[in-house]
Order: C-alpha cells, then structure tokens, then sequence
C-alpha cells in the first residue's frame, strides 16, 4: 500500500467502528428511552428504577460479583450461537443441550471429586457436558446434513425432548438418595470452579470469555472460520468451491452444541453445584437476540451479554423493591430488537442509495 | 378392566380434543405463513396475545364470543407489527420472531400484573353447543359434539383451507408468493399484499387458539400459559407438508400426548408428566430419521421478496 493511502484507509477504518458504535448504541439508548415511557404508564419513576437497577447489578459489591458470575454461562451460549449463526445454521436447542450438559455433569463430577485430585475431577466434568451436549445436537445435525431436514424445527423438537428428559434424569436415575427433594448429588462448595480473588465470582465468567473470543477468532481468522461463512453464505457456492458441506455441518452442530453443554457444565461447577428437577432458566433463547444485537460479533457479544447480566440481576432485585416484574427486562430486549433491525434497514437504504 | 369407564373415555378424548384445538389453529396459521413465504416465529407471541385479549375482553364484557374475537384480533395485533417489519420492510424473520415471542411475553405478563396480580378473577365455564343426533353416541359424542363453537370452527377450517390451497386463485396466488414471489409479481399480483394477508390470517388463527386456552381451557390468563404451543404449532406446519389434514392429525397426536399424562395419573399409573410430554416429539424425531428426506418447504420461505431484486 502507497505511504499516502494509509492514512486515507485507517480514517475510513475509523469511520467504519464508529458507525458501527452509533449503529449499535444508538438503539439501546432509545430502547432505555421507550421502556422508561412504559415504566412512566406504570407510573414508576424511570430514573430511580434505571437508577436502582444498574445500582444492583452495577455498582453494588454483591450485585456486580453475581452479574459476573452469571456471565459466564450466558458467554459460553454466546460462543455456541456465534458459531452456528455465522455458519447459516439456527441452532434454537441451546436450552435442552444446556440442560442435558449440567445434568450429565452434575451427576458424574461428584462421584468422582472424592477419588481425584479437584482439578482433574472439574476438567473432566466440564469434558462430560461439553460432550454430552454435543450428542444432543447430533440428531438434527445428520438430519440436516445428510437429509437436508429444516434445522429450525429439529432443534426446536430436541429442545423439547431435552428439556423433559432432563427433568426425567433427575427424578428417576441420579436423584440424590440422602435428599428428599428430587434433585442431584450436591458438589461439595471446595470442589467447585475456584472463585476469583477471593470474591464470589466464580471463575466460569473467565472460561466463557475464552470461549467467545477464541469463537471469533476462529471464525474471522483461520481458513476453518472461512469455510464455515462460505458455507453459511452460500451452501450452493461452497459445494462447487469442493468443500465437504455435510462434514462441515456437522463439525457446526458438534462445536455449537457442545459449547451449549459446556455452558451447563460451567452453570453447575461454578455456581449451582446441583440440578433440581424441572430447573430450566432458558438462558439460550435469552442469549439469541444478543448475539443478533452484537451480529455475531464476538465483542459486541460480550458487551451485550454483560448488560443483560447486569439488567437481568438488578431488574430481579427491582421486582421485589419496587414491584415491577422483572419480565420487563423482556420488554426492552424486545424493542432493542427491532429498534435494530430498524436501524439495519435504514443502514441498507442509505448504501443502497449510495451506490444507485 | 373398570379402569376404561365410559366417563374416563369421555373425559380421556375431551382432554384430547382441548388440547388439541390450539394446537391445531397454530399449525393451520403457521401453514397458511408458511405457504405464502413468511416463517412466523413470533406465533408463540400471538398466541399469547391472543390468549391476554381473550381473557381481558371476555372478563370485561362478560360475553365469551366477544372474548374469542378479542382473541383472534389480539393475535391480528401482534402479526401485524410482523407484516410491518418482515413484509413491508424486509427484516429478518426468525430475528423479528423471536423478538415478537419475547415481547409478548414480557407484556402480556406485566399487564397482567398491573391489573390481576391482587385479583386472579376466573371466568364462568364456556356454553357449548350440541349438535343433535351426533352428541348421542356414545363416547364420542359427548366428547366430540358436544363443545364449544370454537371447536367446531377449528375442525371446519381443515377442509376450507385444502379447498382453498387446491382449488381457488386465491390460494394458488398465496403458494405462488411462497415458491416463486417474482413469478407472481410478473403475473401482476402484489406479492407483498398477499404475505400481509397471509400473516395477518394466521395471527387471527393462532390468536383464537390462545383465546380458547385462556378462556375455555384454564378459565384464567396466567403469564407464559401457551406454553411452548405456538413452537408446537410451527413444527405441526413443517411437519404436515402443505396439507391442512395432516396438521389436524399431528395436532390429535400431539393433544393426546399433551392431555394423556393427566389421564394416567387420574387412572392411578405413576409415571412422571416429562415422559409421557416426551412422547409426541420422541415420535416425530424418529419419523423424520427414518423418513426424513424432503421436508419439501416452499422455495423463497424466509427471504423477503423485494421487487427488482434477483
């Protein structure tokens, strides 16, 4: 590149991140603006519910330890949809693979954590709900790969199945005999992910930054991340560009899913310690519009992961101080939404005319 | 066996039948956006609208027929913030979905905390109409000829939607905008017009099916009470292959599978609920391993049609 370019290139590279800031900020203040008219018809003030609530999940010793705790899962998601999304596959059976890792993994890793040394016993747990995870995206995977079955709907189906299997092995097959209540075996708190510095915050959050960023690296950097986009660009074009599309999807729905199980494995090893019967908390169907919002930007995930985390451990302490159900932060999520997809159509029209 | 009693029958193929009708109006509306382009992941958001404007207009007024037309319009309102943002302005559908599921959710929920939290009022049990001659067999009768009128239109709509699909312009226009938009524009019809239409038909559909869960089913609007029925719905759709009879028949299978664990309980066999909800999509999963080549969708299904555009 000529000596006088380079400047010229790095402005308009500038110009590029900023646009994309404004593109992707510029929708969540106005959501923030049109939920604060919503709390106004609830007659709430805006202002101290907003207040109150980054006040918790924010800026409140025990607040900001649980909104970091809480990220960690809800990364390791992040990850598995990134994957899939930008490979064209709609992976919408994160729940059930979740749930099917932290079951698996619950019910393994306190059988063993006596007889190993901790360390070992957690990387194995967390190999446990990866792979188990994994399997459970591997129906819709051979379906969709080699039968060319719609993944939207088998993935949806599994979800179900998972869901309900899951809450079944753990009534039936590693209910834990010394309790009463249906639930697993209880990880001892010492054998657990360490916390960091001796705060509460459990060391998941750091195991799902790994993962995000490593997601994105691989997915914009290596030859693997390329043929992944090609194919989920243009299926067509890559199968004459000789790539192995059915290998490949299945290599999509293995990665995907099993980060899903190993977000499970993460939840129970780090946080939870056991799974009760019927516990889902439906952290990938939260996690989907996110990694939309952030357009499966490994980054932009991460910060919009946080401000969920943030919004959704505030907005549970604001339901029980000032009586505004913490479904509300459904409410905003939904209309950054599609204040997004506004701001993307405007975005289209202006380049369109710019280049008519 | 005393266990097979006339009245467990009865009771047995009614919890099949209530079931069963949301189940059945989800997937018919699914099908009808399916077939004109438009993969409807928000119906779970209409459904739910569906079921909070039922509720709310027939507790209000007192009169359950003005609930389910609450109902069918409350779901007409969230498909057409659909229209507006997949039809008329292209975006993406299964984004838009989504977010329509979640904000449904979200303010079906919080409204319904602002005005029933204190009160959880119930409605009185919905009046049936029976049908004379037919509610006189045994067992199926009452079950079956004996309900409410929504149940009736539900079952009319199968075959008024094959006559449709097969025989009318109308309908063909509808499967032209899903398997070839451009074709259809060339022909001079507004494609984009037909989509709304079809969206807007299928919130109608699926906003009655809410309406009969929380006004004829529970008799309460409880927040998130559809209950994963509107994902059900569009794996009905998919399922069904473009035939209105093969939705009513996924819809009885998986209505008996969703009302049957409450029967074997009342019947004294102890298995956990989770399994026998397992049961349909087990089902349907092994189907589509050994049979599932071609779930044969229409062509430009999810892809907004702009004009122009190649």
């Amino acid at each position: 590149m000529d000596e006088i370019e380079k400047p010229r290139a790095l402005a308009a590279r500038r110009r590029e991140i900023l646009d994309l800031l404004v593109a992707s900020l510029g929708p969540v203040l106005a959501a923030f603006v049109i939920s604060g008219v919503i709390l106004l018809l609830m007659q709430v003030n805006p202002v101290s519910y907003y207040g109150y609530v980054f006040g918790r999940g924010l800026f409140s010793p025990t607040g900001v330890q649980a909104t970091l705790t809480r990220m960690g899962p809800l990364l390791l998601i992040a990850a598995s949809l990134i994957v899939a999304f930008r490979a064209g596959i709609w992976n919408l059976g994160g729940d059930a693979q979740f749930l099917i890792g932290a079951v698996f993994s619950a019910a393994a890793t306190p059988l063993m954590a006596p007889h190993l040394p901790a360390g070992l016993a957690l990387v194995i747990g967390m190999a446990v709900s990866a792979g188990f995870g994994a399997i459970w995206g591997l129906i819709p995977a051979f379906l969709r790969a080699y039968q060319g079955v719609n993944e939207i709907i088998t993935t949806l189906m599994m979800n179900f199945l998972g869901i309900s299997l899951a809450s079944v092995l753990v009534k039936l097959l590693f209910l834990d005999p010394a309790t009463t209540v249906p639930q697993t075996r209880t990880l001892p708190v010492e054998d657990r992910l360490p916390s960091l510095f001796g705060t509460t915050i459990s060391s998941g959050v750091l195991i799902g930054l790994a993962a995000v960023l490593l997601v994105h690296f691989v997915m914009t950097r290596t030859a693997f991340g390329l043929r992944l986009r090609v194919v989920g660009a243009n299926p067509g074009a890559a199968i004459h560009a000789g790539l192995a599309v059915p290998g490949l999807t299945i290599a999509v729905f293995a990665i995907s899913a099993g980060f899903a199980g190993l977000s499970g494995g993460v939840a129970i090893l780090g946080q939870y310690g056991n799974v009760r019967a019927d516990w889902n908390p439906a952290y990938a169907m939260s996690v989907v519009p996110l990694v939309f919002l952030a357009r499966f930007n490994g980054f932009a995930s991460i910060g919009f992961v946080a401000l969920f985390s943030i919004l959704s451990i505030g907005s549970e302490s604001a339901a029980r101080r000032m009586g505004v159900p913490n479904y509300f932060t459904l409410v905003t999520v939904a209309i950054l939404l599609i204040l997004l997809g506004l701001s993307e159509y405007r975005g289209a029209r202006r380049r369109q005319r710019a280049g008519a | 066996m005393t266990l097979f009693t006339d009245t467990f029958l009865i009771a047995l193929l009614a919890g099949v039948v209530a079931a069963g009708v949301p189940l059945l109006l989800a997937g018919l509306g699914e099908q009808l956006s399916e077939k004109a382009g438009v993969l409807n992941v928000g119906i779970e958001g209409m459904m739910l609208g569906g079921a909070y404007a039922g509720f709310l207009v027939a507790w209000a007024t007192e009169s359950i027929g003005l609930g389910f037309l609450a109902g069918a319009f409350g779901g007409l309102l969230v498909a057409a913030l659909m229209v507006l943002f997949c039809v008329r302005l292209g975006l993406n559908q299964v984004v838009i979905g989504i977010a329509l599921t979640l904000g449904a959710e979200g303010t079906t929920a919080l409204l319904h905390h602002v005005q029933f939290s204190r009160l959880y009022p119930r409605l009185p049990e919905v009046p049936t109409w029976r049908i004379p001659g037919l509610a006189d067999i045994p067992i199926v009768g009452p079950a079956l000829f004996d309900r409410e009128p929504v149940v009736y239109l539900a079952l009319a709509l199968v075959p008024l939607f094959a006559w449709l699909y097969r025989r009318t312009h109308l309908g063909l226009a509808i499967q032209a905008a899903g398997d070839k938009p451009a074709a259809l524009d060339s022909a001079g019809e507004n494609v984009l017009a037909i989509r709304a239409l079809a969206v807007l038909g299928c919130g109608a559909l699926v906003g009655l099916g809410g309406a009969f869960m929380s006004i004829a089913g529970a008799g309460v609007f409880v927040p998130f009470m559809t209950h994963g029925n509107g994902f059900i719905g569009i794996v009905l759709a998919m399922l069904a292959r473009g035939r209105p009879l093969w939705v009513l028949l996924g819809a009885a299978l998986f209505g008996a599978c969703l009302s049957g664990s409450t029967a074997l309980q009342v019947a004294g066999v102890d298995i956990p609920t989770d399994v026998v909800q397992m049961l349909p999509f087990a089902a349907v999963m092994l189907v589509l391993l050994i049979a599932g080549r071609n779930a044969k969708l229409p062509s430009a299904l999810g892809a907004a049609y702009v004009r122009g555009e190649r």
